[in-house]
């Protein structure tokens, strides 16, 4: 018998499918056939393993809905503490912090008086503020989605600290579902929707996220999201030029919101040749979005501002999608991610209006909590 | 109804997954956790958490064969709750004051043993279907978590008819079963 079918019958046997005739055929085989009898006890072993495992990620799924629930309702929620208790409370929370910030400190101000020359360099990162928003005013939609749009695949607890919801923006690097967006708008996220500019929500997982380049990909899961055979983009390989026009779609607020500007620089925060530097109008939110040009090539993604300047905009240039994709098949086992980069040219030669109207369709919201 | 009895329903519907007898339980106890967690040097976020995973053991005791609580849900809870927090106070090295003692408790030290362990084959199986990727993630995941009917995954799917979708699962399960016990052996 192929091992398949032993485990087919098995699985009625264990699950009492079996009529009796072929309970005795089959127990009958178990003992005559060592390997059949072996196989049994392991799969046995497997299937009520798998069986628990299953119910308890469906126990957690609920025991989830049940705390959003009780967030809503305000049971779970920080206690309003008031004067002298609440100068307690913080002492004796942070006191060993309070202690250790005093010695860091102590020790930070004799060290930087020797090097208050080089100081200058190195502060730049400070500057660097990422852009996704932060949002509170959205959890109680974001709460009322859950309910209404999961059914019963939401991935189980994943033990991250945030609880207020991000906001991001993303777009389809594959009609079939596939989005790119920034991997700092998804990484503390504990589960992802999108959604598009009609209002639709959908659930997707981050398959493959990569801090370094900070890009991540996600994969639009529920069965209602229509897919797409053509793009009317493409993913630009080669290098802009300075001065290039350029737009974006994004979501600093929950309507999609258009930018334009141009490309100032080929490198972004302190240097950083990954990035473009852009002139563009981008607010926390615009995180994930898509920076294209008028020939509609997508040459960046939108990741961060300076916080110090006016009008300068980080974007990670797009030959790291590339990669990115590149890096996600390699490290995807089923070796079945087949993520087909938009080659469309269906926005060259429209004017403005137009490519936005076209482009539109394609630039998610990304939000989570 | 008496207390004892309420109780038993209480986690009998836990373990038929019932979403009112969770909530009823974290309406009970979940402010005394809060509580208990605020006062020894903790955050709300950290009382959601114990207070999941406690959730997480007594699920794990309802379905045990051998379920019975000796003592109020209430001192049960809190005294898991209490070991837990102890645990990540010591594990985080935080753990400077005596922690209050706000009621009786009863030694739990066996069950969250048999917790971890739990959690540990848990973890496992989680790895591995994460390991398994797509479409043998959402395939298993349809059959054996949503426990649709393999009709309907053949047609969500787009397998030509029941048999091929039931072959293909099957495929997945052994790939899923060997990256499984890979694991296992070496946990």
């Amino acid at each position: 018998m192929e091992d398949l079918q032993i485990l087919e019958n098995l699985e009625r046997y264990v699950s009492g499918e079996m009529t009796q005739q072929e309970k005795i055929a089959f127990e009958e085989l178990r003992k005559t056939d060592p390997h059949v009898d072996q196989l049994a006890v392991e799969h046995a072993y497997f299937l009520h393993e798998l069986d628990r495992y299953s119910a308890l990620k469906n126990y957690r799924h609920s025991l989830h809905e049940v705390e959003n629930k009780m967030v809503d309702e305000g049971l779970i929620a920080q206690p309003q503490i008031k004067g002298t208790e609440k100068v307690v409370y913080l002492w004796k929370r942070y006191r060993r912090y309070i202690a250790v910030a005093a010695c860091i400190a102590a020790l930070i101000s004799f060290i930087s008086t020797g090097i208050v020359v080089n100081y200058a360099k190195t502060s730049g990162n400070q500057n660097y503020e990422l852009l996704v928003n932060k949002i509170n005013q959205t959890n109680n939609e974001i709460s009322k989605l859950k309910r209404s749009t999961l059914i019963n695949n939401v991935p189980a607890a994943r033990r991250t600290e945030p609880t207020v919801g991000y906001r991001g923006t993303g777009f389809l690097i594959d009609g079939k579902g596939y989005l790119v967006t920034n991997a700092h708008v998804v990484e503390t996220m504990r589960s992802v929707y999108v959604e598009n500019n009609k209002g639709e929500y959908f659930s997707a997982t981050t398959i493959y996220l990569d801090k370094n380049s900070d890009l991540a990909v996600l994969k639009i899961k529920d069965s209602s999201f229509k897919t797409y055979t053509y793009l009317p983009y493409s993913i630009k390989k080669t290098t802009s030029e300075l001065g290039e026009q350029i737009f974006t779609l994004g979501f600093p607020k929950s309507e999609v919101v258009y930018g334009e500007g141009y490309l100032s620089a080929n490198s972004g925060n302190n240097g950083d040749s990954t990035a473009y530097q852009l002139s563009i109008p981008a607010n926390p939110g615009n995180s994930g979005g898509p920076v294209v040009n008028s020939n509609g090539e997508v040459i960046g993604i939108i990741t961060g501002k300076d916080t110090k300047a006016d009008g300068v905009v980080y974007a990670i240039k797009s030959k790291n999608i590339f990669n990115l994709i590149d890096e996600a098949k390699q490290a995807d086992t089923t070796n079945n991610l087949k993520i087909k980069v938009p080659t469309g040219n269906g926005l060259r030669g429209l004017n403005r209006v137009q490519q936005v109207k076209k482009m539109e369709d394609f630039v998610f919201m990304v939000v989570g909590n | 109804m008496s207390t004892t009895e309420q109780e038993k329903q209480l986690l009998t519907g836990l373990a038929q997954n019932d979403k009112e007898a969770i909530e009823a339980i974290y309406r009970e106890n979940y402010t005394m956790i809060q509580r208990f967690v605020l006062s020894n040097n903790g955050s709300v976020d950290d009382a959601r958490d114990i207070f999941q995973e406690a959730m997480i053991v007594l699920y794990e005791k309802a379905t045990s064969e051998i379920f019975e609580l000796n003592c109020q849900l209430r001192t049960y809870m809190y005294s898991v709750c209490r070991r837990l927090w102890l645990k990540r106070l010591q594990h985080d090295q935080k753990f400077t004051t005596k922690v209050e003692n706000l009621q009786e408790t009863i030694p739990v030290e066996e069950e969250l043993e048999d917790h971890e362990k739990k959690n540990t084959d848990f973890m496992i199986m989680e790895t591995a279907m994460q390991k398994i990727g797509e479409p043998c993630k959402s395939l298993l995941d349809a059959y054996y978590l949503q426990k649709k009917s393999m009709q309907d995954i053949a047609s969500e799917f787009g397998y030509t008819n029941a048999d091929n979708a039931k072959t293909q699962k099957y495929k997945c399960l052994v790939r899923l079963k060997k990256i499984f016990f890979v694991q296992y052996k070496n946990a």
